[in-house]
């Protein structure tokens, strides 16, 4: 017994000679790439993290850059304890994208008491630069309350002024719903109904019969992935579009209209950050992006892990570190951010990244020109109108100040 | 008699009986597993160790149920899970110090336990399964929807708090001393029960349920003692998984959870008593390693099941104990 | 207008109808099972991914193949019976003799490994696939709008449901199966090969799996995951009916269907789980089921 322990005492030995490496600026993309949300993060994510990684050469301020990933599937425990090991054992020094609102709370809270960076682009939930938010944390591309606003504000100004809600019943998908109906009272809208309907719900039809009964001239759908493939489906099926009524997605990706296909979707409005048709610079990115995804081209989430990286190292680049995660965070809010997909913005105090947005509109077939030709601009959402504004946040760091 | 009731009365899984074991056979077995418990949190990362003990303290429980008394549950998750929740809400809401947390989760899968064997109990095999199944959906629902269990955000942020008020659970490794500590309370209970007249009869109730009962012995009311035991282990394992990760969410309920611990008794071994430990870790080391991996840890846990059912019946523990000849 | 606790009457029938439409399809999936249990004792979990197999298969011919909807209706049932028939000969008879429950496990682990690989190549989000144009567009029934595909699959469906039972409770066919489970020494004594009715009946349930597979498709998505969200709830119908009944799955297939259209219209948000309250009190009552012939 005695021998066993002290040789285990001087195993214990063995993991300080693994501190005399290099310093590594480690990047860790943890999303779920075996379910739900697999199509619009997923290794595609991990593919635009290292495209921003290239950028600079694969080395910055010195230091090599190490891009690490991992599976969270959507669970909130698998996703800390995936975070604290990466934090404590393998010296991950930012955490990026994160779909699914319920792990990205989780993983904010850690990132914050560890003190790294934490640059969320798949999660939905405004209160992530609400009253969740810390100083550790950058929320890039979008949040309920741009979707909102964004598709919500301007179907209503379009002529949409009734709306039935389908919602997904848990915590993303009643936010959803809320904070669009504000934005459509708001804007002199009203709400005649909504049914929830549990989350993976294959067929639709029993809820859209409800919808049509009411007459709502929209039917919002706050819900997404799955959910909202199924119901815009089964609308289809169902004649909603021809019988008058219109469908606003209020949460829905590229991913998500390819697998539709444009013969279903047609019609639907959305709002999005990013498109890769948008200019010239989006769309030379995108097709590099597609040649290493299999053809596939990129989401918003994607889209924004690679800003969010390349935010990051430019932030450590004129550090000269990555050890402190708030000096690194306070530096991304200081300079103003300017990549070729989200063009030119910057990041607010309270860790909310402003860029414009764009309300699309699904072609019809026959304008479409090609493979993944799918949307066309309908208008665009100016930055500083696009997100929630400071003075309405409840985040404890700018209603402290 | 039709092939159907034949099946029925069979014994049940596991397909062989596990031997009696002479508690004093194991001491090596047992002094091995503590020393290597002792000594690796200084060489692998505590969280990763705690999070193997709790799941194998969960495979303890549910081996319990499964390898002794033969009662398969597909609906042990919400043990587990119910008395997470619990707990993570004594801690972070009521502000109860870390061992009364623990023992408030613990409560409640005894309680739950209690109720879900009472009615499910009286029935057999695939049917005893589908009710536990059944109900412990329904607790998900419940849970999806309660305020206070968080819905999909589950309870976030549950302080580790202080053990007796004194020593600070904040550092991991002295929280994984106390965790370490509470399993093996967890296991040697467990084999004491085994080992005691109580187990005897559970054995023979297992064996042949007509003739225990002929005998005078009320083998509902010892299936059902044993039943609220496993679970309220269960919920051991659960509370101390909340308090270890700070946070208490809604997949340890769902039914996924409850396969994921079937896989771990069946891959260490049914009915063995170190089978759900090796099992737990070797399955908690496999999803860690393969999370890499992304999607393809799903197939791997999927060609563990085929291969364990057709070929590796009897575990790793199983086949172990074979091939030295010596019951572990 | 009259209603019913709020909801006007046509407003509830439309619901009912819609209801009994799932019903149909809950029905033929549970068909499979309850072939496969009734008469093998063998509870296949993989189920629902071979289901999921059906529909891939339909759709991977149209991508790849350009057969349409009608030729995948009879190809892809045929396609995965086979490969039902390929499990079988290699697994699940070598565990033929053991507690049923074994059979539970192999196949889960066979669900987990079919829907992983389909997911890691084909991506999660589906792949569309259109409802064949003789069957778009539908009918006002005054009271709803009702598609005319949808009303195909409950033709199909009670057709199938209907030839089925008759085969297995009816004809000389069906009583050799039964016999041949319930005794296959003596049966096989008779000179009728067992081990391969046993083969033949596990691919046709596999069959009848892929076949709702192609027939959800146009409606549903074509994606890895559709088996999985579906595979518990087809168990509690078989489950409910009474596993060794192919009439009690039929039967609760449409009822719950039913039922659930009724949730959908007061309770939506437990329309997923009111399954699940259906098996525990049916199974308190009746502990094999509705026409269980076991208890």
């Amino acid at each position: 017994m005695r021998i066993a322990s002290r040789l285990l005492a001087l195993v214990c030995l063995l993991p300080l000679a693994a501190l005399a490496q290099e310093k590594v600026v480690k990047i860790g993309v943890l999303n779920d790439q075996s379910g739900l949300y697999t199509d619009l993060g997923g290794p595609g994510s991990v593919i635009a993290a290292k495209m921003a990684a290239e950028e600079f050469g694969n080395k910055v301020a010195g230091m090599p850059i190490e891009i690490v990933t991992a599976d969270h599937q959507n669970k909130p425990d698998i996703g800390s304890s995936i975070a604290t090991k990466w934090i404590d054992v393998d010296k991950v020094d930012a955490i990026l994208d994160v779909p699914n609102s319920g792990v990205s709370l989780a993983i904010a809270k850690i990132v914050a008491d560890k003190n790294k960076v934490f640059i969320d682009s798949g999660a939905a939930t405004s209160d992530l630069t609400g009253k969740a938010c810390t100083p550790n944390t950058v929320h890039w591309t979008y949040d309920t309350w741009a979707l909102a606003n964004g598709t919500g504000k301007e179907v209503v100004k379009a002529g949409g002024d009734t709306w039935f809600f389908l919602t997904a019943d848990y915590a993303f998908g009643k936010a959803l719903e809320r904070d669009t109906t504000a934005v459509v009272q708001a804007n002199g809208g009203k709400v005649l109904g909504s049914v929830l309907h549990p989350l993976n719900t294959p067929d639709f039809s029993s809820f859209l019969l409800q919808a049509q009964a009411s007459k709502a001239k929209i039917i919002g759908l706050a819900n997404a992935g799955g959910d909202t493939i199924n119901s815009i489906k089964s609308a289809s099926e169902f004649g909603i579009v021809q019988g008058g009524q219109k469908l606003a997605g209020l949460l829905v990706f590229i991913s998500d209209v390819h697998a539709l296909g444009l013969k279903t979707a047609q019609g639907l409005q959305l709002t999005t950050a990013f498109y890769w048709d948008h200019d010239d610079k989006t769309r030379a990115w995108s097709k590099k992006f597609a040649a290493r995804h299999g053809g596939k081209m990129p989401t918003m989430v994607q889209a924004g892990v690679y800003a969010g990286v390349l935010h990051y190292l430019k932030a450590v680049q004129a550090l000269k570190s990555d050890e402190d995660g708030k000096a690194v965070v306070d530096k991304m809010k200081a300079i103003p951010t300017d990549d070729p997909l989200f063009g030119k913005g910057s990041v607010r105090a309270d860790g909310r990244t402003i860029h414009p947005m764009y309300l699309y509109e699904v072609k019809k077939p026959a304008e479409s020109k090609g493979p993944w030709d799918y949307y066309k601009l309908i208008r665009e959402i100016p930055a500083d109108q696009a997100f929630r504004p400071l003075s309405q946040s409840d985040c404890p760091l700018i209603t402290k100040k | 008699m039709t092939a159907r009731v034949a099946a029925e009365t069979r014994a049940s899984v596991p397909d062989r009986a596990p031997t009696r074991v002479d508690i004093r056979s194991l001491r090596l077995p047992i002094a091995i597993m503590i020393v290597i418990a002792l000594g690796a949190p200084f060489v692998i990362y505590p969280v990763f160790l705690m999070k193997m003990l709790c799941w194998a303290l969960f495979a303890c429980a549910f081996n319990l149920l499964i390898g002794y008394v033969g009662l398969l549950s597909f609906g042990h998750a919400l043990f587990f899970g119910a008395a997470g929740y619990l707990a993570g809400h004594a801690a972070k809401v009521w502000g109860l110090p870390f061992e009364l947390s623990v023992l408030t989760g613990m409560g409640t899968a005894a309680v739950l336990g209690l109720v879900v064997g009472w009615i499910a109990i009286r029935r057999q095999g695939i049917y005893f399964a589908m009710i536990t199944l059944a109900l412990a959906q329904l607790f998900y629902f419940f849970c999806l929807r309660a305020p206070f269990t968080g819905g999909e955000d589950g309870i976030q942020g549950v302080p580790r708090g202080k053990l007796f008020g004194a020593l600070s659970l904040d550092d991991n490794r002295a929280m994984y001393f106390v965790v370490l500590a509470i399993f093996l309370l967890g296991f040697f209970f467990i084999l004491r029960v085994i080992h005691s007249p109580f187990g005897q009869v559970l054995k023979a109730v297992r064996e042949n349920e007509p003739r225990a009962v002929s005998l005078g012995y009320k083998s509902d009311q010892y299936k059902l003692i044993a039943f609220v035991l496993s679970a309220a282990l269960s919920g051991l394992a659960g509370a101390l998984k909340t308090i270890v990760f700070q946070l208490a969410s809604l997949d340890s309920v769902y039914w996924t959870t409850s396969g994921e611990v079937i896989l771990m008794v069946l891959l260490g071994g049914l009915g063995t008593v170190f089978g759900p430990v090796v099992g737990a870790v070797v399955i908690v080391c496999v999803e860690s390693y393969l999370a890499q991996l992304g999607g393809w840890v799903t197939v791997v846990q999927g060609v563990l099941f085929v291969v364990c059912v057709l070929a590796f019946r009897r575990g790793i523990i199983g086949e172990l104990s074979r091939v030295l000849h010596r019951p572990l | 207008m009259n209603t019913v606790f709020g909801v006007p009457i046509q407003a509830l029938f439309s619901q009912l109808l819609v209801g009994l439409i799932n019903g149909s399809f809950y029905a033929l999936l549970s068909l499979g099972l309850a072939v496969i249990f009734g008469l093998l004792n063998v509870i296949n979990f993989c189920h629902g991914a071979l289901y999921m197999l059906g529909a891939l298969v339909a759709w991977l011919m149209l991508e790849h193949f350009g057969i349409g909807y009608w030729g995948a209706l009879i190809i892809a049932p045929i396609a995965v019976g086979l490969f039902g028939a390929l499990i079988e000969r290699t697994m699940i008879k070598r565990i033929a003799g053991l507690d049923p429950l074994y059979g539970l496990l192999l196949t889960f682990g066979l669900a987990l490994i079919i829907q992983g690989v389909a997911r890691n190549y084909f991506g999660v989000s589906g792949e569309p696939y259109e409802i064949p144009p003789q069957l778009t567009g539908g009918r006002n029934l005054g009271f709803m709008f009702l598609p005319n595909y949808r009303a195909w699959v409950v033709l199909v469906s009670v057709l199938l449901c209907g030839s089925t039972w008759y085969v297995t409770e009816r004809t000389r066919l069906g009583s050799y199966l039964r016999a041949a489970t319930e005794n296959p020494l003596l049966v096989q004594a008779f000179g009728i090969n067992v081990p391969r009715m046993i083969t033949i009946t596990y691919a046709l349930g596999v069959g009848l799996a892929a076949l709702a597979g192609v027939m959800a498709a146009p409606i549903y998505r074509v994606n890895p995951l559709m088996g999985a969200d579906l595979i518990i709830v087809v168990f509690a119908v078989v489950v409910i009916g009474g596993m060794g009944s192919i009439f009690g799955s039929i039967l609760t297939g449409f009822g719950l269907g039913v039922i659930e259209g009724l949730t959908k219209v007061y309770y939506p948000e437990a329309s997923s789980t009111v399954v699940f309250v259906i098996m525990a009190i049916v199974l308190l009552l009746k502990p094999a089921g509705l026409f269980g012939r076991t208890a």
